[in-house]
């Protein structure tokens, strides 16, 4: 060793650039456990979408004289049955329903619906009745339950929603894999994360900044390390959504032994001309998913891969005074996987001639059912002591 | 408690009501009692600096114009919204009128809109500032009425007929009430049809549209009448709930999250009284007794708007490139005029996750040292000293290069009092120390000032007020 390279590993050593020693010893999946390891992918499409617009109740009289200017002809649409067609924007959604990786699950949603945007999404997020305030959203309740490390649940976004977030653990917020890592590397941190006990941190704000801290160290060389293994040479669209279930791609084919990811896609309160806006993120959505989905099939793993996608709400069928729509209740939910029990259209469409009060959807199937089913049939875990209540579960996995 | 207040107190009383005290501005109002240190803050704020920018070729009649022409307006259009965001930053940094602009802060993520329309962006502002020490009922009204809001809510889309709910759900969720605090979604409805005809013209001046207007009778909140837009807000402003919603929103704010239900019952009568004086409600906060009790001190997560400008503003710095400041924002999920939507930033613990956590605790040496926290181990030997230098050097450069931010030491460090540790450490963090930053802070060398502030700036006790 000349006196250069002696000099350099004394840097290292001293914890200037280099692994650190909770790495070693880290277990990597090999090709073989890969195979088989399930994860789920929840996809929110943030702002309520409209979902009688994205899969169309096309035979449907009310549907058209209710939305005068905004209902699809079926000259607008793709074929599912007589009565039902998906908006031709999903055409990637499409191919993958016609090959049976696809599940509509119709009117779902809650009783005494909420359509406040952010308390409608709490509710989703943390699984709760609609007059119940929980700050532990369900995958962080999962990952209390069930989970060693915070990566096990990852969004792939620049912040942490509240359904990641537990009591003990919350999952990670990862865009950027290489920068995070990065920032770890710190000589100063590296010191102060070494005097830092968990066990001595409070449930106050000092505690939780600490808290994250010693997290974020714990998970980020782990992410990165096995994350580099893999990048993809599948095409993806340019869109920032897209590039995020890339990551998410990443993650999933290199080994990672996360089992939940989550990413949103936003702009769906569209209260005003939605036909255009509608349009333009639905076609942004199906084509993230659609290259999402060839690209774990090339590697194997749409098999192990279940991917949910909701919004907080659907909107009014009738539209209103500005070509838009406003707040409604029930919405349909998509689940796309490999490995689906029942694909097609799942249960009853929407009875719009039996509307509540507000002229809104009324629900058939509470959206905790398809956690419970998720939690349940996927992941194999006991899903009453993460949704506090036995809901009934349904087939499509 | 005395008349007077401690260093710390006075600290605290800074932090909440704007970035921080310089140490030169310390030394001066420490002599002063509680009253005559409050009386000063809001005297400071008396008067009002409004924003102004050049709005340039976006005055011009959009009629007309080609596509090509279209596109460069639209290009103007967003260079204009992003000079404005730094325009405020630069307020914020240097304004002497720092309590009106903290209070112009927090009703920005109050009335939170986003649109890309610099011109009402800009209005809306400055109708905050201008009633933000003033009467909340006002500026209720003024910013209900006003071309951000209409446009950002679809108050213009509302009409006879065929209405929309949009701003007549927010302004009783978010502005006034507070969700599911006494209204139904009957009231949501009957409210929305008096709203209808709210619209404005070219000149961005309001205009009532009768045509437009649903002058059937309505039902609101137990009221019946011909009710219009003004009298759903005077019924808003009557609730008591009203009142204690937004002391409450306030007091979480800027003193506690945690609500204490007895200063909000009182807070809120005297607020209610006052027919919602915020002048008299913010003196009423700060003249407290508890408000200087240290379980409310060093306890709030600094909005990454509160760190960059506390940052900022003792070191004078000279961003030479503004777009530095905005990519600042973005990366800690707060830029000024883009909230993520009409509920603002939920601000809390919300605005940690891993990714911005790193990045704020970086911050400091970034903006201040070239991305250089140094630190010295008493281990190390002569030689990995002298490679971690060249490292420093190397990683100097390069950000430099990139952040482009010139602070000024000299005058930092010549006005500068505290000079032991101990001093140093209780001027520049708020809360108590946490047993790992104590031990670090025993191994850190004091004499070279400069590196030790930046290391008190990079601990995680700095990311809190």
């Amino acid at each position: 060793m000349d006196r250069r390279d002696f000099l350099k590993q004394s840097v290292f050593a001293s914890g200037m650039a280099l692994v650190p020693s909770f790495l070693k010893g880290m277990e990597f999946l090999t090709p073989d456990q890969l195979s088989g390891y399930k994860n789920i992918i929840i996809i929110q499409l943030s702002g309520g979408n409209d979902g009688l617009n994205s899969i169309i109740p096309i035979s449907n009289d009310i549907y058209h004289s209710l939305r005068p200017t905004i209902s699809k002809k079926a000259t607008q649409t793709l074929k599912i049955t007589n009565d039902l067609a998906f908006n031709d924007n999903l055409r990637a959604i499409k191919e993958l329903y016609d090959q049976g990786e696809v599940s509509i699950i119709n009117n779902v949603g809650y009783p005494n619906p909420n359509r406040s945007h952010f308390r409608s999404t709490d509710i989703w997020q943390t699984a709760s009745d609609t007059n119940q305030y929980l700050s532990t959203g369900w995958v962080g309740r999962y990952l209390d339950a069930n989970c060693q490390h915070p990566y096990q649940a990852i969004e792939v976004d620049n912040s942490l929603s509240l359904t990641m977030k537990g009591n003990q653990m919350n999952g990670m917020a990862v865009s950027d894999p290489n920068q995070l890592y990065r920032t770890t590397r710190e000589p100063f941190f590296n010191k102060l994360v070494d005097s830092t006990h968990k066990d001595m941190l409070d449930e106050d704000n000092q505690g939780y900044l600490y808290k994250t801290m010693l997290e974020t160290y714990s998970s980020a060389s782990y992410i990165y390390e096995t994350s580099k293994t893999y990048k993809t040479n599948t095409e993806y669209p340019q869109s920032l959504f897209a590039k995020n279930l890339k990551t998410i791609a990443d993650f999933i084919v290199s080994g990672l032994k996360t089992r939940v990811f989550y990413s949103s896609l936003g702009g769906f309160d569209s209260h005003v001309n939605q036909l255009n806006s509608q349009d333009r993120l639905l076609g942004i959505y199906s084509e993230a998913v659609g290259a999402l989905v060839k690209d774990l099939k090339k590697n194997n793993r749409f098999k192990d891969t279940l991917i949910l996608t909701f919004s907080e709400f659907g909107r009014r069928v009738q539209q209103n005074g500005s070509r838009g729509t406003d707040h409604g209740a029930a919405n349909n939910v998509l689940a796309i996987g490999g490995s689906l029990k029942k694909a097609g259209v799942y249960n009853e469409l929407p009875n719009l001639s039996n509307l509540d009060t507000n002229g809104d959807i009324r629900y058939s199937v509470d959206f905790r059912s398809i956690y419970a089913t998720i939690l349940g049939n996927w992941l194999e875990v006991d899903d009453k002591n993460i949704l506090n209540k036995d809901f009934s579960q349904l087939t499509f996995i | 408690m005395s008349a007077s207040l401690s260093d710390k107190q006075i600290q605290h009383l800074y932090w909440r009501t704007g970035f921080g005290i310089s140490s030169l501005e310390l030394k001066y109002i420490r002599e002063f009692s509680k009253q005559q240190i409050i009386d000063h803050l809001f005297s400071k704020s008396k008067q009002e600096t409004p924003l102004t920018l050049d709005f340039g070729d976006l005055l011009k009649n959009q009629r007309g114009l080609s596509r090509e022409e279209r596109k460069e307006f639209r290009k103007l259009r967003n260079q204009k919204m992003l000079e404005l965001n730094v325009l405020w930053i630069k307020q914020l940094t240097e304004t002497k009128q720092v309590l009106r602009e903290k209070m112009t802060l927090f009703f920005h993520d109050h009335f939170a809109v986003r649109l890309k329309t610099p011109r009402a962006s800009l209005h809306l502002n400055n109708v905050i500032r201008k009633h933000a020490l003033g009467n909340f009922g006002d500026m209720l009204m003024e910013v209900s009425k006003s071309p951000a809001m209409l446009l950002f809510l679809n108050n213009r889309q509302n009409r006879k007929n065929s209405p929309n709910e949009n701003f007549a759900r927010e302004v009783m969720e978010l502005f006034t009430l507070g969700i599911d605090n006494g209204y139904t979604e009957k009231d949501i409805k009957e409210a929305a049809r008096a709203f209808t005809g709210w619209n404005f013209n070219k000149n961005g001046s309001f205009v009532f549209r009768k045509n437009q207007h649903d002058y059937e009778s309505k039902t609101f909140l137990g009221k019946t009448g011909n009710f219009t837009g003004e009298d759903i807000i005077k019924i808003l402003l009557d609730q008591k709930q009203t009142a204690r919603y937004i002391t409450e929103k306030i007091y979480q704010y800027f003193v506690n999250e945690k609500i204490n239900p007895n200063h909000i019952e009182e807070l809120a009568a005297t607020f209610y009284e006052s027919n919602y004086s915020l002048d008299i409600l913010m003196r009423k906060i700060f003249m407290s007794n508890w408000f200087y009790e240290s379980q409310n001190i060093g306890i709030k997560i600094k909005s990454p708007i509160e760190l960059i400008v506390g940052i900022s503003k003792p070191f004078h710095v000279v961003y030479k490139d503004p777009k530095v400041l905005i990519y600042l924002q973005r990366k800690l999920n707060q830029t000024l005029f883009r909230p993520p939507n009409v509920a603002g930033w939920p601000g809390g613990k919300s605005w940690i996750d891993n990714s911005t956590l790193m990045l704020r605790l970086k911050l400091a040496s970034v903006t201040l040292n070239s991305g250089v926290i140094e630190w010295h181990d008493q281990n190390d030997m002569e030689e990995t000293s002298i490679m971690r230098q060249k490292l420093y050097k190397k990683m100097k450069t390069r950000v430099e290069k990139k952040v482009k931010a010139t602070p000024n030491w000299k005058s930092f460090l010549t006005s500068l009092q505290q000079r032991d540790k101990e001093e140093l450490v209780n001027f520049i963090i708020q809360p108590k120390l946490s047993n790992g930053a104590s031990t670090i802070i025993t191994k850190l060398d004091p004499s070279n000032t400069k590196n030790f502030i930046i290391e008190l700036m990079s601990l995680p006790e700095y990311q809190l007020c």
